[in-house]
């Protein structure tokens, strides 16, 4: 494959982000619809999607708030949830340190699940893109994603409460995060790192304010790390 | 009912914090090199965090945090499809046909 320009580099990311916009709209759907339920008005649904853009952190702020939960434990609860971004600002950094500043922070805004998820996958099996090509590809796999989670909540808040309560939409969720973890077993140090995560997830479960995500996702994460470095240390 | 002063509190809140959440590496520590024990445990971010946030919304599924046939019927069939296919509609179609297929049978 010739090197990669920017340009080729963001029509493939437009390119491989684009069917995440069926994983990402019914979210962004459903954020609108229960959110309007709870009472918030279309300009509030918008002004959540747009502010924040993390399906999870915004259901759980959702769910807290009808709960009057305290205003400090809806955000360290919806933060906490919405760590892993963090971890994933950490991850793409070797790719796209170089960046100018305000790529970055638009980058930043950007940062969601399927664009980090795509994007390191791509930095990783092609070492030798240049950090344009690589910003170019980050880029172009938010074109499609982001503007989609805008309609998807104006739609789902339009919809309001007109859908037929049999659909079972609390489950979408959890088969889309399937459905992107799956395909990521490909060796040891994954397998182990997700079965641990699972176990721990389960078992701390009861922990409060989703502080038990933190911790299974920091244990899977040392456990994949130390299987890793095991691997690493036996071959030759 | 949720109050409008704290509904906006809230979302400007988690707006900047998210934002300051995803700018943290990439923003404030740029190009400096990372040592390779992050690097390594970094690499298996998304397969920890993201089984992490599911395993309990299925395990917990039904009524009153119980377990639900249904719902653990279609994540089983959306990791197999999953694994076998590497296709991610593939996986999201086996889980939903599950999903509706067992609500059907079960009621």
């Amino acid at each position: 494959m010739p090197a990669t320009t920017t340009k080729s580099a963001f029509r493939a990311g437009v390119r491989d982000g684009a069917p995440f916009m069926v994983v990402a709209a019914p979210f962004a759907l459903l954020f609108g619809v229960l959110a309007t339920e709870a009472g918030l008005n279309l300009f509030e649904v918008m002004s959540f999607s747009l502010v924040v853009i993390a399906g999870a952190a915004q259901f759980t702020a959702l769910q807290l708030m009808q709960d009057e939960a305290p205003t400090i434990i809806v955000l360290v609860s919806a933060l906490a949830v919405n760590l892993r971004v963090a971890m994933y600002s950490a991850a793409l950094t070797p790719y796209l340190g170089k960046a100018p500043l305000w790529q970055r922070a638009c980058a930043a805004y950007m940062l969601v699940d399927q664009s980090y998820a795509l994007s390191h996958a791509r930095f990783d099996a092609e070492p030798q893109m240049s950090v344009p090509a690589r910003m170019s590809y980050f880029f172009g796999t938010c074109t499609l994603l982001i503007p989609t989670w805008y309609a998807a909540s104006f739609a789902g808040a339009a919809l309001g409460t007109a859908l037929p309560p049999q659909i079972p939409l609390d489950f979408a969720l959890p088969i889309t995060f399937l459905s992107m973890v799956a395909p990521m077993m490909r060796t040891l140090p994954h397998i182990v790192a997700a079965g641990v995560a699972i176990v721990i997830s389960i078992a701390a479960a009861s922990i409060p304010y989703s502080l038990g995500l933190l911790v299974a996702g920091i244990a899977g994460m040392m456990a994949g790390a130390q299987v890793d470095l095991w691997l690493e240390r036996r071959a030759p | 009912m949720i109050d409008t002063g704290n509904l906006w509190f809230i979302i400007i809140t988690l707006g900047v914090g998210s934002f300051l959440l995803r700018f943290a590496f990439i923003g404030f520590i740029g190009d400096r090199p990372l040592p390779d024990w992050l690097l390594r445990h970094l690499r298996y971010t998304a397969v920890a965090v993201l089984p992490a946030l599911v395993a309990p919304l299925v395990v917990f599924s039904g009524e009153g945090g119980s377990l639900d046939a249904a719902r653990i019927g279609a994540s089983v069939a959306t990791v197999a499809a999953g694994m076998a296919t590497k296709n991610l509609f593939a996986a999201i179609g086996a889980g939903a046909a599950t999903l509706f297929a067992l609500m059907m049978l079960i009621g």
